[in-house]
């Protein structure tokens, strides 16, 4: 069938391509770090960052109202003579709710517009995609969302909560509360199985039992079925960490089989004032635990909430990650000016003990870690769709990503 | 005269058209690209593999294959188990154990993880795992003669149902999060320049023999049975050949493209997670392959590069508001051009020649 010059031409095709990649071969063999030149300009009169957030895809939602209060934030300090006195200038790029494309991107800013810093990202699995780009290139990353600790990177500083600062305050507020039995409803994903983790564990440590344990994949919405068995559990409350609108699905199946804020009150992590307006049942008297609201009283939080409203619309809330995507860009600042410099090894050197008086109080960077101080607060809604704060840590929380200071803490035990 | 040179097209201009795409990838893009860019290209090639095997499967054979990305998927964790144990020996040791399986897990490894420390059964899981699960799942498929839009819904199901699969099972392969945070592939540093390169010309050097392949197998006696089938299945039946062996050959050997694909995708971008298998991510392989022309030689290669580079570009360009671009980008030439941008010559060509005639 095949003609023999044929054969010989296509061999010839292959050969040529194997001669042809073999000389792009060799390079250096191990894992050892190779030296990279940072390629950040800083002779001009200004200074480019960049904003990775999904603007599009599922997690486009919750990724945009963070762009808005980052482009707020440097809004205000270029107004305000920028950093170092030079101003900023953003160059924002779509994650697109794909962890590919978050990789892909933050290498781009990196190595391609040369960004002295990036702030962004949302799903712990964009920011683990991002975290050995972010390193090879010796880049900066502020990632601006609570997530579920056990992790540190030096290329990367966690302005939202770890587990010490939400989880576990919750759990001590429960204990507060007399709880005995609580049952655990979150996403099948890998916050919501490090959570239950820990509180397991701590749980043992408090007395509390767990009478349940269901999860439901993160797009899914029917809890009919989970939601039956706890109604039968009858535990004192449950713990939710449903991740996006599957909460909402929770939320409806929870009201129609009879269970209230009265019978069974629910603790979450991931409702904040977007989410509970949008919930379709009232929800007033049920729980959540977070490091900022937007309740919070004090000056700074005022100048914020104007400053957003004014922007955006009267009619828009603020919320925790917003918060902290907030702070992040003005921790960056405190750091660039504390040490002098936008070079990344300088910052880090001098990282320790830069602060900020964020919206949700005065927060304060661990050198060692890379995460900040914040003091943990329960709300509970109120029928505005605001959540009064019931409790609180009353001091910042130091950082504890991996759980060290906790001797009940085994990650070994399920 | 001009007999002999059609002639001579015919046999050597596919040949001359993959020798030019093999200048193109291996030594013009590393001359003129900046090694991010490359690497860019390398992603787009990764699935441009795949799409050479959709092209053989849908293009030729007729069958709509929406469900790709599970086989993109077993090639692609099944190197970044690889890579990934290769990560953690590298600095625990020979029985070190991923760090995710640590942290979220109660750091025990499953059996099925260990002979993934071995890079040449990784090689060989690679082509065989597929392989193996298209034959079995094909052979039930064709010989119960399921075809057209029941044949598109049931590999779409399993794209699904392969990404909740791997979202459920966090201690065995990540979760949602997938598998990432590799150091080495075989031996050479990931995040060093040179070795990017290197990688990246596996990948342009595999697509290159993936198009050669596909051209022998369309010269072939397959070939022609494969778009006898296609076009009327019955009437091979009649003929005495067993349609159903014929569909099984091509859905294999577009399985086998799609992993090797996966497989090379996993290091050029760092990460490999369900978002990347699932059903979006499967149909976003087909568009590609039907942008291009899904039965020509080349066009579900150039289409799948095509649209990864519309992707990248729009994104950077529109990050608001880029993901209506494509859409609509897909549905002008859909419109326009049924069966792809490769074809658009032809068609207009012969719809002038049709004028003429009136």
């Amino acid at each position: 069938m095949f003609e023999s010059r044929t054969r010989l031409a296509t061999g010839t095709v292959l050969a040529l391509t194997a001669a042809l990649s073999l000389s792009a071969c060799g390079g250096t063999k191990s894992g050892e770090k190779t030296a990279v030149e940072s390629c950040v300009d800083t002779s001009g009169d200004s200074i480019k960052l960049g904003f990775l957030n999904s603007t599009s895809g599922a997690m486009a939602i919750s990724e945009q109202t963070v762009r808005d209060s980052l482009s707020m934030a440097a809004e205000e300090i270029n107004a305000d003579g920028g950093i170092l006195g030079k101003e900023l200038e953003f160059v924002e790029e779509d994650g697109a709710s794909d962890p590919a494309i978050f990789a892909e991107k933050i290498e781009k800013l990196l190595t391609g517009d040369c960004v002295a810093a990036v702030f962004g990202g949302w799903t712990s699995a964009s920011r683990k995609a991002m975290l050995p780009v972010v390193e090879a290139n010796n880049g900066l990353l502020f990632y601006p969302v609570q997530y579920e600790g056990l992790e540190a990177s030096e290329n990367i500083y966690y302005t939202g909560a770890t587990t010490n600062q939400q989880i576990i305050p919750a759990m001590d507020f429960l204990k507060t509360k007399g709880v005995k039995t609580l049952f655990l409803a979150g996403s099948d994903y890998v916050f919501p199985r490090t959570a239950n983790k820990i509180i397991k564990q701590y749980a043992a440590e408090l007395g509390i039992e767990i009478v349940g344990e269901e999860y439901v994949p993160l797009d899914d919405d029917d809890w009919t079925t989970q939601v039956a068995k706890i109604v039968d559990a009858k535990p004192d409350f449950v713990f939710n960490t449903i991740n996006g609108s599957s909460n909402v699905g929770f939320i409806k199946a929870y009201y129609e089989q009879g269970l209230t804020a009265k019978t069974t009150p629910i603790i979450s992590v991931s409702i904040a004032e977007e989410e509970a307006p949008a919930m379709g049942k009232d929800v007033t008297g049920q729980y959540a635990a977070w490091n900022y609201f937007q309740s919070v009283s004090s000056p700074e939080n005022d100048t914020f909430i104007k400053a957003f409203q004014d922007k955006y619309g009267k009619d828009r809330p603020t919320s925790d990650p917003m918060e902290a995507a907030y702070t992040s860009l003005y921790l960056y600042k405190n750091l660039v000016e504390k040490a002098g410099s936008f070079e990344v090894d300088e910052i880090n050197a001098s990282a320790d003990g830069v602060s900020f008086d964020a919206p949700e109080g005065t927060v304060t960077i661990d050198g060692e870690n890379h995460h900040i101080a914040k003091t943990g607060l329960i709300g509970q809604i109120n029928s505005d769709n605001q959540f009064d704060v019931v409790w609180s840590s009353e001091e910042p929380i130091e950082p504890d990503p991996f759980l060290k200071g906790y001797a009940w803490w085994d990650p070994s035990k399920e | 005269m001009k007999q002999r040179l059609q002639k001579l097209v015919r046999t050597w201009g596919p040949l001359l058209a993959i020798a030019l795409v093999a200048v193109v990838l291996l030594v013009v893009a590393p001359a003129v690209l900046s090694p991010f860019r490359l690497n860019n290209l390398g992603k787009y090639i990764c699935w441009a593999i795949a799409g050479v095997g959709i092209g053989l499967a849908w293009g030729r054979g007729g069958m709509l294959v929406m469900g790709q990305g599970v086989f993109f998927g077993l090639g692609g964790y099944a190197m970044a188990m690889h890579l990934k144990l290769e990560a953690a020996m590298a600095t625990g040791g020979p029985d070190a154990v991923p760090d995710f399986m640590v942290l979220y897990g109660d750091g025990t490894m499953p059996g099925w993880w260990e002979p993934f420390r071995s890079g040449a059964f990784t090689l060989f899981a690679i082509i065989a795992v597929p392989a193996v699960v298209a034959a079995i799942l094909g052979y039930a498929i064709f010989k119960r003669r399921v075809k057209g839009a029941y044949f598109a819904i049931l590999t779409q199901a399993l794209a699904v149902a392969f990404a909740t699969l791997l979202i459920a099972t966090i201690k065995q392969t990540g979760g949602f999060n997938g598998l990432n945070q590799f150091t080495l592939f075989f031996g050479y540093n990931l995040y060093d320049p040179v070795n990017k390169k290197m990688i990246y010309s596996i990948a342009s050097v595999v697509l290159v023999v993936c198009l050669v392949i596909v051209w022998q197998l369309y010269r072939s006696r397959f070939g022609e049975l494969l778009v006898a089938t296609r076009d009327a299945e019955e009437r091979v039946r009649f003929l005495g050949h067993d349609p159903a062996n014929i569909k099984l050959v091509a859905f294999v050997v577009a399985a086998v493209m799609a992993s090797i694909g996966g497989a090379l995708f996993t290091p050029i971008t760092g990460i490999i997670s369900p978002s990347d298998v699932d059903a979006t991510a499967s149909i976003f392989l087909i568009a590609g392959v039907a942008l291009g022309g899904r039965a020509l030689l080349l066009g579900p290669a150039l289409g799948a590069i095509a649209v990864g580079f519309g992707q990248t570009t729009l994104s950077e360009r529109f990050p608001d508001q880029w993901t209506y671009f494509l859409g609509l980008l897909f549905i002008v030439v859909i419109l326009c051009f049924p069966s792809g941008l490769g074809n658009a010559w032809s068609q207009l060509t012969s719809r002038f020649r049709k004028a003429e005639v009136a």
